[in-house]
């Protein structure tokens, strides 16, 4: 089995979940990978100071496609307060493959797509 | 039946990064657009300079120092030569952007102005679109792109439609594209723009590693190249410019070795080239690259572009084997520079080069610093691969296989 290319990745990356436009919704935000010009925009819809829902649109490569997707269901139902809180780590852990730090951008490109949204904060994750 | 006609080169031996292993394998390097690997004669000549020859150009009456500033000048020579442009208007720099910049900043500032109009192509390097953009916003003037056609070709009725409309000062362009691969018709595009009463500046940086290049018969008025590309060391570019032009600029950086003299107030600037090398320059790089040009001449720059002619047309033939995938840019290797940009249906550039990878073939992913360009693709990245004078058919092979091997991954 491939190591990175695992088939639950490219599951997502072929399907990916809650992909499209949220309207109305209450914050956005649009991002690019700088390494290859990839582009990554999200959709948020707030109640109670949660994420009641949310769309990603875009496109991108497998590892930040698949990454998109399952942090997309992780997402939903937090409190804005604990998104802003994410790290790094829990992306790349919730993604459960080897990402070389080349490719490291490309899983943490939705995270700081949603941050951004969120915080107003446009650092990449740490 | 040999895939690649009789007229190839085999100088792999000469390079000895092909030696080492990578996990066993050998390095199968297609990414020669980006960057050239090395002879072992640079590599011993950057060396032999630093050990032996080391000391600070134009100051020194030592005997060490004047054989630093020999090897200097005589790398000039070479260079200029190599390209048929005399050496005081060959001017080392850091790289291909720096000397981009040197013309916009110098030329640009003392002759653009508002309602002028600086006209680009949209297959431009990232180096040769934003120097005019900062320029324009600075003056008030007009940036302007030619258009390219799904050949992936500009038009030279578009070059004379554009210039017709009198307030082109400038006209900047690659001589080989470094995604589509197109040669552009440079002395046919020089001609009308002279005749326009504007000015040329060439992109080479692609052009130079592959095929001859004859500055006289190009016509432009300032071409510029990087050394990396061609078989020389990072940190070294070239600009050519014409003699008048390069006289009436302003210096671009300014500080020591550019200076005739300096007084509490004011500077006098030094001659030609000199004028726009200020500090200490890239001495053992310009060392190395000039033993480079001497390589490349030892191997015949028309062989050169044989070579890597024969097996563009090879990897054009192979690649479309590969089903779902397309190439961008002129479909003939006639037309085009060593390289092939690709995309591959259902597979994203940059994991097509991570699979590529896999099979132990480097090759590109991205949008190789040329976003408008993809824009008109109406692509977010490509795949690249590009060839040298090293390459070989079974590179080629290995690529297709590993792009075979990539669509089981993902399961197409
Ligand atoms: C056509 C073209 N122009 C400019 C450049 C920039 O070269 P450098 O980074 O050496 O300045 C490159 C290479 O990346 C190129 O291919």
């Amino acid at each position: 089995m491939d190591d990175l290319y695992r088939d639950y990745i490219l599951e997502h990356y072929k399907r990916p979940k809650n992909f499209g436009e949220l309207d109305p919704h209450d914050l956005e935000a649009l991002e690019h990978n700088p390494l290859c010009g990839d582009e990554l925009g999200v959709h948020i819809r707030v109640r109670d100071g949660r994420i009641e829902d949310l769309r990603f649109h875009g496109h991108g490569c497998a590892i930040s496609q698949a990454a998109a997707s399952i942090a997309s269901e992780e997402l939903k139902g937090m409190s804005l307060k604990d998104v802003a809180e994410l790290d790094a780590d829990w992306m790349i852990d919730l993604l459960g493959i080897p990402v070389s730090a080349t490719r490291r951008k490309c899983a943490l490109l939705n995270l700081k797509v949603v941050r951004g949204a969120v915080t107003g904060d446009r650092a990449w994750p740490a | 039946m040999p895939p690649v006609a009789e007229r190839t080169l085999e100088v792999r031996a000469d390079f000895p990064i092909f030696a080492r292993r990578f996990d066993g394998r050998e390095l199968i390097y297609l990414d020669s657009g980006a960057t050239s690997q090395k002879p072992q004669v640079v590599i011993d000549a950057l060396a032999d300079h630093l050990q032996s020859h080391n000391a600070n150009v134009h100051r020194g009456v030592y005997a060490l120092a004047q054989e630093a500033d020999a090897a200097y000048e005589e790398a000039r020579q070479k260079v200029a030569a190599f390209v048929g442009a005399a050496a005081e208007t060959t001017i080392f720099t850091k790289n291909v952007t720096e000397a981009i910049n040197l013309i916009a900043y110098s030329w640009g500032r003392a002759n653009v102005g508002a309602g002028d109009a600086v006209l680009i192509t949209q297959m431009e390097h990232h180096a040769n679109i934003v120097p005019w953009q900062v320029l324009c916003r600075e003056r008030g003037a007009t940036l302007r792109y030619l258009e390219v056609d799904e050949r992936g070709e500009l038009s030279l009725e578009a070059l004379d439609a554009e210039l017709a409309r009198g307030d082109v000062r400038i006209v900047a362009f690659a001589h080989v594209s470094n995604v589509l691969g197109t040669i552009n018709p440079v002395a046919e595009m020089t001609r009308r723009i002279r005749a326009a009463g504007a000015i040329s500046l060439v992109d080479g940086a692609q052009a130079v590693p592959q095929m001859g290049v004859d500055l006289g018969s190009l016509g432009a008025d300032f071409y510029a190249w990087t050394g990396h590309k061609a078989l020389g060391p990072t940190g070294v570019g070239v600009l050519h410019g014409r003699r008048e032009l390069l006289e009436q600029m302003e210096p671009f950086l300014t500080g020591g070795d550019m200076i005739a003299s300096v007084d509490f107030q004011s500077a006098s600037w030094n001659e030609l080239p000199y004028k726009f090398e200020a500090g200490t320059p890239p001495i053992a790089e310009a060392v190395g690259l000039g033993v480079a040009v001497e390589y490349l001449s030892g191997l015949g720059m028309e062989n050169v572009r044989a070579h890597e002619r024969a097996l563009t047309a090879y990897m054009l033939e192979r690649l479309v084997e590969v089903p779902g995938l397309r190439v961008v840019g002129p479909p003939e290797a006639e037309h085009r520079g060593a390289l092939a940009s690709f995309t591959l249906e259902g597979i994203h550039p940059h994991d097509v080069a991570e699979l590529a990878d896999r099979g132990g073939v480097c090759i590109r992913a991205g949008h190789h610093c040329a976003q408008p360009l993809m824009r008109c693709l109406g692509v977010g990245a490509t795949a690249r691969a590009s060839v040298g004078v090293y390459n070989e058919a079974s590179d080629i092979d290995a690529l297709v296989s590993a792009l075979n091997a990539g669509r089981e991954v993902f399961g197409l």
